[in-house]
């Protein structure tokens, strides 16, 4: 079936690209604001979405097209691990509640637009809002990348060859996010999500019937798994990766809350209730997730090989093996638009980053919010741009390696964020010590993990071994929690230290109302036109 | 402001999917199998129903009134 082109394939996908792309361009007339030209419209889409739109947007940001390649795919190699995904963003909802409306709440009253805004007005110290905003963009850059990893899955499946599809899809994404904002990704994560859920409803009915039913479809899996020489594989987790497992679980539904594209969706909802409520009903997405993961067992029983041993293929693979073309098409369609929701938002939040942290903080002080709206978006661009790059020039696997990394680091961001979100007892040097040296404990480990199954001596994974510590044991961590681990420590320790040697605080500009309201309260002046930390400041 | 304070309580419930989930000893096994399901992928899967039932709860002992 490869080699040649799949003409009908290709041509749907076409067509939904096109369809998506004018929805992009048009979604900048769309519950138009009188100007787009400052960070609160461009960059968090007027904090103005309802129930329904934020539940889309945050589906399409953190259901992206790479998760929905790579967890079957992980699945399809390893088992039981790949299905960590399901308790992770199920436990990330009723772990996050609470700090997510404290974050609205407080960035509301106090216009901040960005993760790094916030530690800013909290922590009192510039020098930790910068580290959390390269943090933040750093963690970023290589996950905007992986959603070109989808895309490439699928455009391999069609049979096109050559880097120009992805060049345009790019190009096309990056336009139509540099004129409408977060609005084209809210827009579009409608179509994304529709398309999604038919293909997911359609290929968990039909592929099992065609292949047997789940009983087969078990059975040939636990098959390969048993005969294969694949280490900790298996249809149950080995009782030595039982604890990676739920840590990785853990550490990556924190690191979730963490990710600044996350903070952009949650941010550009309307009230601290529509957060809550949406904390309700995300986890439709699991469900659909959870389902989307037993495709690698499908594909197993299926007997597909992945294309050129990138076994992200195979969820396109099958899709191309047992439906008919114009089907077949329907979901690549809604692989490649999964991708650029998130890409887009992806973008728009290392975009705000930069032109609110760095380029207003560092660069320009006096930067009007017009010239902070145009910073940021030609950052986005920018932003696209490099991912682009990244993905042509370098071995896609080290877009894995990095992604990898961002899940460590951005946890590094813990303590000035999540905590500073009840407490500041941290004092913000101990803040910025912990963090340095989260950061270089969590790098140190990843280099320091081989991957046995590949071959490598280095990032091979971020699960460390507990028996580098000297423990007489095969049980292994995630190397994100080892390393706040070690963060939290410094943290606690540091501050202690800081305030009894009578070390200067950071000004907090917050009160701890401010993290309890709720729009329209009395008292809450209505969203600023012209928001900003001078303005914080002064509050 | 003592919207969160007076319901505070509920917000202890948020911690049950947690518990069920980050302790797989209790559902790292194949048997017993639902649909041809083993134990470990539906026990799991079963947690989203149970996890948006406890958050609701959750959200609507805590609801502040809509302006």
């Amino acid at each position: 079936m490869n080699g040649d082109v799949h003409e009908l394939q290709l041509a749907i996908v076409i067509a939904l690209f096109l369809l998506v792309s004018g929805l992009g361009f048009a979604a900048s007339r769309w519950r138009k604001a009188e100007s787009l030209e400052n960070l609160d419209e461009w960059g968090l889409g007027g904090r103005k979405f309802g129930g329904w739109i934020t539940w889309f947007l945050l589906g399409g940001d953190i259901y992206t097209a790479y998760t929905f390649v790579a967890v079957p795919a992980l699945v399809f190699g390893l088992g039981a691990i790949g299905f960590f995904a399901v308790p992770y963003t199920i436990i990330v909802y009723p772990l996050v509640l609470l700090a997510a409306i404290r974050m609205w709440s407080v960035a509301y009253r106090h216009g901040f637009v960005t993760p790094a805004d916030f530690v800013r007005g909290r922590h009192g110290s510039s020098a930790l809002a910068l580290a959390i905003a390269l943090t933040g963009i750093v963690a970023t850059m290589p996950y905007i990348a992986l959603q070109l990893v989808g895309i490439e899955a699928v455009v391999k499946t069609i049979g096109v060859s050559g880097d120009l599809p992805i060049i345009l899809a790019f190009a096309v994404l990056a336009a139509y996010t540099y004129s409408s904002g977060l609005r084209a990704p809210a827009l579009i994560a409608f179509v994304k999500d529709t398309l999604i859920y038919i293909v997911v409803i359609v290929a968990v009915i039909v592929i099992p019937i065609q292949l047997g039913g789940f009983d087969d479809i078990f059975a040939a899996a636990g098959e390969k798994f048993s005969t294969d020489e694949v280490p900790n594989d298996g249809l149950v987790l080995t009782d030595a990766a039982t604890v990676g497992y739920s840590s990785l679980a853990f550490g990556s539904a924190l690191a979730l809350f963490l990710y600044p594209h996350t903070m952009t969706g949650v941010l550009a909802a309307r009230s601290r209730n529509t957060i809550k409520r949406n904390m309700v009903a995300l986890p439709a997405y699991t469900l659909m997730l959870g389902l989307l993961a037993l495709l690698g067992y499908m594909a197993i029983a299926a007997g597909v090989a992945p294309i050129g041993e990138d076994p992200n293929t195979i969820v396109p693979v099958l899709f191309d093996d047992q439906f008919p073309d114009w089907f077949a098409g329907i979901a690549f369609g809604a692989i490649v638009i999964g991708a650029l929701v998130p890409a887009a938002i992806m973008a728009i939040a290392a975009a705000n980053l930069f032109s609110r942290n760095i380029y207003k903080e560092y660069l320009n002080r006096d930067a009007t919010p017009e010239q902070e709206a145009r910073v940021a978006r030609i950052t986005s661009i920018g932003v696209k741009a490099g991912a682009l790059l990244v993905v042509l020039s370098l071995d896609p696997q080290f877009s894995i390696d990095l992604q990898l990394i961002g899940g460590v680091i951005i946890l590094q961001t813990l303590p000035a964020l999540l905590l500073g979100l009840w407490h500041t007892f941290a004092h913000r040097w101990a803040l910025l010590a912990g963090w340095a040296a989260g950061l270089l404990a969590g790098l140190l480990m990843v280099y320091d993990t081989p991957n046995v199954a590949t071959g490598k001596e280095h990032f091979g994974g971020a699960q460390y071994a507990l028996s580098n510590f000297g423990f007489d044991t095969e049980v292994t961590l995630y190397t994100g929690i080892i390393a706040l681990s070690v963060n939290l420590i410094i943290v606690v320790v540091g501050s202690f230290v800081l305030r009894a040697m009578g070390a200067p605080a950071g000004e907090d500009v917050t009160r701890s109302e401010d993290f309890e309201v709720e729009a329209g309260d009395p008292n809450v002046r209505p969203l600023p036109g012209t928001p900003g930390q001078e303005e914080a400041a002064t509050t | 402001m003592d919207r969160d304070r007076s319901h505070r309580a509920w917000y202890w419930l948020l911690l049950v999917p947690l518990v069920g989930l980050l302790v797989p000893p209790i559902y790292n096994h194949a048997d017993p199998e639902l649909f041809g399901l083993p134990f470990f992928y539906w026990y799991q899967l079963a947690w989203v129903p149970i996890s948006v039932a406890v958050t609701a709860l959750v959200y609507r002992k805590t609801r502040e009134p809509e302006e």
